[in-house]
């Protein structure tokens, strides 16, 4: 498969686009004709990262990239960045807002989701930057 | 279990994806969170929730085997809601019963909750 590179703008607090991006990289994954079992990963863990940008971030990018063994999906946010990355990747810790949580989201599972369904995953924060999340799904 | 005896059971009222009631289904999942419908590796054929924000039929379009989504407890979803169920295939109902409740009936009559490999 020749590389395939895209990338999609998110905006911050749009919760009523929020997942937009990632059911359009879900199709064009499944357009691909990607193994079902590695969209799936890519697109819950897409998904999630992009819910934190919408909701903890002031705006940012998600990039898709696919070659010939694996799906590469980064996501790069403007934002406060991650106080402590060791403590948002604990199961249950969370900073989201009682609003966040009225629309089913800000459980405190996004980081733990994004790690399960990836084979890799890498996550950079800066306060006062952003947070850049790599995640590689392999086929 | 078919979408029409799910119907029948929750005595729910089908608001898109009419023609879809044949539809078999082999599993079901209750819950508000959609972090939580996203983390468990169940399948997901069914899912009831008392959530009706647009994230409920993204979580669903993203998870990708979802065939259809009650709201419980009279819930009205919104417009949006409608109008991408209708655009991705699945059906929308809604039932006058409490989540528990709904979750009960459907387990009692054999549809259970299936891990997925």
């Amino acid at each position: 498969m020749d590389e395939y590179i895209l990338t999609f703008d998110v905006k911050a607090k749009d919760f009523e686009r929020a997942g937009e991006v990632s059911t359009n990289i879900r199709k064009i994954l499944k357009q691909l004709s990607i193994d079902p079992e590695a969209v799936k990963k890519a697109a819950v863990a897409c998904y999630e990262a992009e819910m934190n940008i919408v909701i903890h971030s002031y705006g940012g990018k998600i990039k898709l990239e696919v070659n010939f063994d694996r799906i590469r999906i980064i996501a790069q946010d403007n934002g406060p960045g991650i106080e402590n990355i060791d403590l948002a990747m604990e199961e249950g810790y969370s900073t989201a807002t009682e609003e966040i949580r009225e629309l089913g989201f800000g459980a405190g599972m996004g980081l733990p989701n994004i790690k399960k369904n990836t084979d890799f995953f890498d996550i950079t924060s800066q306060k006062g930057t952003g947070t850049i999340i790599v995640m590689e799904i392999l086929f | 279990m078919k979408l029409k005896q799910v119907r029948s059971i929750l005595d729910a009222e089908v608001l898109a994806g009419n023609d879809n009631l044949d539809s078999e289904i082999y599993s079901a999942c209750g819950a508000d969170l959609m972090s939580d419908v996203l983390a468990s590796k169940d399948q997901k054929s069914l899912l009831l929730t008392g959530l009706t924000n647009v994230q409920v039929i993204r979580t669903a379009q993203i998870i990708g085997d979802v065939r259809c989504i009650v709201f419980v407890r009279g819930k009205k979803p919104c417009e949006e809601i409608l109008k991408l169920a209708e655009q991705s295939g699945i059906t929308i109902m809604r039932t006058k019963y409490p989540l528990y409740v709904a979750c009960g009936l459907l387990y009692k009559n054999g549809l259970v909750c299936k891990e997925s490999d």
